[in-house]
């Protein structure tokens, strides 16, 4: 017998794609970077209880190109798995399921996590971690 | 011999057996993320710059070593959890799914216990 190899669902490049899903998407997507991000949280703490020699390697990666690239990255993933997951929580406790609350949500969420990156990264600068 | 019903044997628990269990504790674990996370990135802000002394001081006081504690409970808790939910949704292959989960699982354990130690040993000043 021959198999068909007919399309499976959810077949998602017929779908257009709209805040929800993307955000939706995005949700797990940072959430798997920040997997990464924790080996790096893991390695700078273990460094740290090694002794002064290591938590400075550790520090000086952070400081280079690459480190801050990452720990940018790090930065928004968090505040967006963070804002994005507040959301979720409503959800669970049953709030904000109406289609103008979900897109009012859902832009709040870009708003704030782009908002407190910005934040985090001048904060940052301006408190004597410039280059 | 059980004398329970069938329907009170599976009330609660479903198909899987765990129940809830898994969806609960990746709640209980997003909840508690939400203030130990603004208060992780407050504090990391602030320590930029400096150096091991400065850090292991900041860590030694009972309150920041155990809130570190919990902050470290919590994230691989719940990132054991999330990444489970995802190999189980994208990795098909029998082999593959269960090697993932059981490495998953050990990673996370690994490393939370990791940071745990690390944090309790500067905290005592060792």
């Amino acid at each position: 017998m021959v198999q068909v190899e007919r399309p499976l669902s959810p077949h998602l490049q017929v779908y257009k794609p709209q805040l929800t899903s993307v955000l939706s998407i995005l949700h797990r997507v940072t959430g798997v970077a920040l997997g990464a991000g924790a080996l790096l949280l893991a390695w700078w703490l273990v460094a740290a209880a090694y002794g002064p020699g290591q938590f400075e390697t550790v520090q000086a990666f952070m400081a280079s190109w690459l480190g801050r690239l990452l720990l940018f990255g790090f930065t928004f993933s968090l505040f967006y798995h963070l804002c994005n997951g507040i959301r979720h929580l409503f959800w669970d406790a049953g709030w904000g399921f109406e289609l103008k609350t979900v897109y009012a949500s859902g832009w709040l969420v870009v708003v704030a996590s782009l908002g407190l990156t910005a934040a985090s990264w001048i904060a940052g600068y301006a408190g004597g971690g410039g280059p | 011999m059980s004398h329970r019903t069938p329907a009170g044997r599976v009330r609660g628990l479903g198909s899987a057996q765990h129940g809830v269990d898994h969806w609960w504790a990746q709640r209980l674990t997003a909840l508690a993320l939400v203030p130990l996370t603004i208060w992780f990135c407050v504090s990391i802000i602030g320590l930029i710059g400096a150096d091991h002394a400065a850090f292991v001081s900041w860590l030694s006081t009972p309150g920041r070593a155990v809130a570190m504690l919990l902050l470290v409970v919590a994230t691989f808790h719940h990132m054991k959890l999330g990444l489970q939910t995802v190999i189980e949704d994208y990795v098909h292959g029998r082999g593959w799914n269960a090697a993932l989960l059981v490495l998953n699982s050990f990673a996370c354990i690994t490393l939370g216990v990791a940071c745990a130690f690390a944090i309790v040993k500067m905290a005592l000043g060792g």
